[in-house]
């Protein structure tokens, strides 16, 4: 008998398009004090493609994505980026990855003894040698206006609210221009105009520069304007994975709950 | 005792049977998780310092890190050591001289306290100073850092924080160690001399020379270099308690009071150690 994944894989987009992914989650399991958080996770993402990662609180999300970007690592199962498995990956090696990828944590984590600007900075001062000190500030500036906050680059992270935090971790992992885009509770916190304005950038860089994002989110409106697919976790599991329309169709009691509890 | 009487011990009193089998495993757990945990401690501290000894040999090189923690451990150390000699050389020059009157050996009182200050008191005070104000510093610091998932984040931005964090402050501390030490030390003499000058005019000069006369390089080079030791197992302690941290505020707290704990403590043991070492190898 079909499991729900398999159905949802069938019917939905994963397999449908010919390219390679660039992120692929294959039949994950992790633990944590003997806790199973993901119990046999399997997902794919395209270069250009956006899928939301939906669910409840504790359902491993958040997991999920410290597992992608190889901040915890699997107990069994793969993940491979650009097709190199990271399991088990030397940290210098996983440097170079990582490179190419951009995290957003769930309350941003910006480095409290820097500013706003030197926070965006950080990235470009570590890898971007090559550019010139005004360079970088370009950059910066170019990035928090992107972002909205052209007007606050010397303020410390302690004297910003928690959306504007958000909005600097978010233009701190577009600073290195990454291919592979991880999006933890991107609007969270945020205002709707502000949550709309993230939303649209992230579709900007969808459409533009064909960046590759895998958002966890709870904003099922968000989900629906920026993911062609979402994933909806269940007890570690993916109980249904497609576009918003096969959601709404499906007949599993969670999905129709979770659908009319959003 | 035959069955019969082990039923009958059993029947007139049945809960102590029940007791040993209940109390026992809970001692034996316990004696077993502590013993576990101080080798997964040592375990732990032995991954952590080969990962930091590989990326700390192996480029990019942090230099502007490696200079901040310079100045963080070095120069801002200064004035607290500076201090700390400087009482130090009055305590000693006023035991001394009492000491020295009293065996009627005044004259040794230049080469006594130079002497102590250099091989014993200043290589120790300056490592439990620092170990004080930089070991909770540094373990507080990465602590705070690591429950607030920005280490996480400085990986996360293909940036190996064992090479950022830890190999920068460890490698600060081997090299201001030393340095701090002299200072310790010159602070120490110079208020010793001061303090014997008040009751008993002696000049500077004459202080120096009497208490280095007929001194080696071996009987104060490597007891000053020695502290280079104390300022790894000060870095090393301190970045290891901080970037193990869980548990929230009160997680940085224990990591702040831990480190200065262990450092302090680590630091003592290896100076019964250092000090054996220099008698053998520096005679």
């Amino acid at each position: 008998m079909a499991t729900d994944y398999e159905i949802a894989t069938k019917q939905g987009a994963p397999e449908q398009n010919g390219s390679a992914p660039v992120v692929a989650v294959e039949n994950v399991f992790k633990s944590f004090d003997g806790h199973k958080v993901l119990n046999g996770i399997n997902l794919r993402v395209k270069k250009g493609e956006t899928l939301a990662v939906l669910g409840r609180s504790g359902t491993g999300k958040s997991v999920l994505l410290r597992l992608i970007i190889g901040l915890n690592t699997p107990d069994t199962g793969s993940i491979c980026i650009h097709g190199q498995d990271i399991a088990g990956m030397a940290l210098d090696g996983m440097s170079e990855i990582r490179k190419r990828m951009g995290f957003l944590f769930q309350h941003a984590a910006l480095y409290d003894s820097l500013t706003v600007a030197g926070n965006v900075a950080f990235p470009l001062e570590h890898h971007r040698r090559d550019m010139s000190r005004s360079e970088q500030s370009d950059r910066v500036r170019q990035l928090l206006a992107e972002v909205g906050l052209d007007g606050d680059l010397e303020k410390m992270p302690s004297d910003i609210s928690g959306g504007m935090q958000k909005r600097v971790g978010l233009a701190r992992a577009l600073a290195l221009e990454p291919e592979i885009l991880l999006l933890d509770e991107p609007t969270a916190g945020l205002d709707p105009i502000s949550s709309g304005e993230i939303d649209e950038l992230i579709l900007k860089l969808q459409r533009e520069r064909q960046i590759a994002s895998i958002v966890v989110t709870h904003d099922l409106h968000s989900a629906k304007t920026i993911a062609g697919r979402i994933a909806l976790l269940d007890k570690g599991e993916v109980v249904i994975e497609g576009p918003f329309e096969e959601l709404q169709q499906s007949d599993i009691g969670f999905v129709k709950e979770f659908l009319k509890q959003s | 005792m035959s069955s019969s009487e082990l039923t009958a011990a059993t029947h007139i009193n049945p809960q102590p049977p029940l007791r040993q089998t209940t109390q026992m495993p809970t001692v034996a757990t316990s004696s077993s998780r502590l013993f576990n945990g101080f080798f997964e401690w040592f375990g732990e501290l032995g991954i952590f310092s080969w990962r930091v000894l590989k990326a700390g040999v192996s480029p990019p090189y942090e230099g502007h890190e490696l200079v901040r923690q310079l100045d963080e451990v070095g120069s801002k150390s200064l004035p607290l050591v500076a201090m700390a000699g400087s009482a130090i050389g009055v305590i000693l020059s006023l035991e001394a001289r009492y000491s020295l009157t009293r065996f009627g050996a005044k004259s040794m009182f230049p080469a006594t306290l130079v002497y102590s200050v250099v091989q014993v008191m200043g290589p120790v005070i300056t490592g439990l100073v620092v170990s004080g104000r930089v070991g909770a510093g540094m373990g507080a610091e990465l602590a705070s850092m690591k429950v607030t998932e920005q280490i996480d984040a400085i990986e996360a931005s293909a940036i190996n924080p064992y090479r950022l964090l830890a190999a920068t402050r460890i490698l600060a501390c081997i090299l201001m160690l030393p340095l701090l030490t002299l200072a310790t030390d010159a602070c120490a003499m110079m208020t010793g001399w001061f303090t014997q000058s008040l009751v008993e005019p002696l000049s500077f000069h004459q202080f120096i020379s009497s208490g280095f006369k007929g001194a080696t390089f071996n009987a104060f080079l490597p007891q000053t270099f020695k502290t280079a030791v104390y300022g790894l197992i000060i870095g090393l302690i301190a970045c290891f308690q901080g970037m193990r941290t869980r548990g929230g505020a009160a997680g940085v707290g224990r990591a702040a009071t831990n480190s200065v704990v262990l450092a302090s403590l680590f630091l003592i043991l290896a100076d019964v150690v250092l000090v054996k070492f220099i008698l053998v190898f520096f005679p």
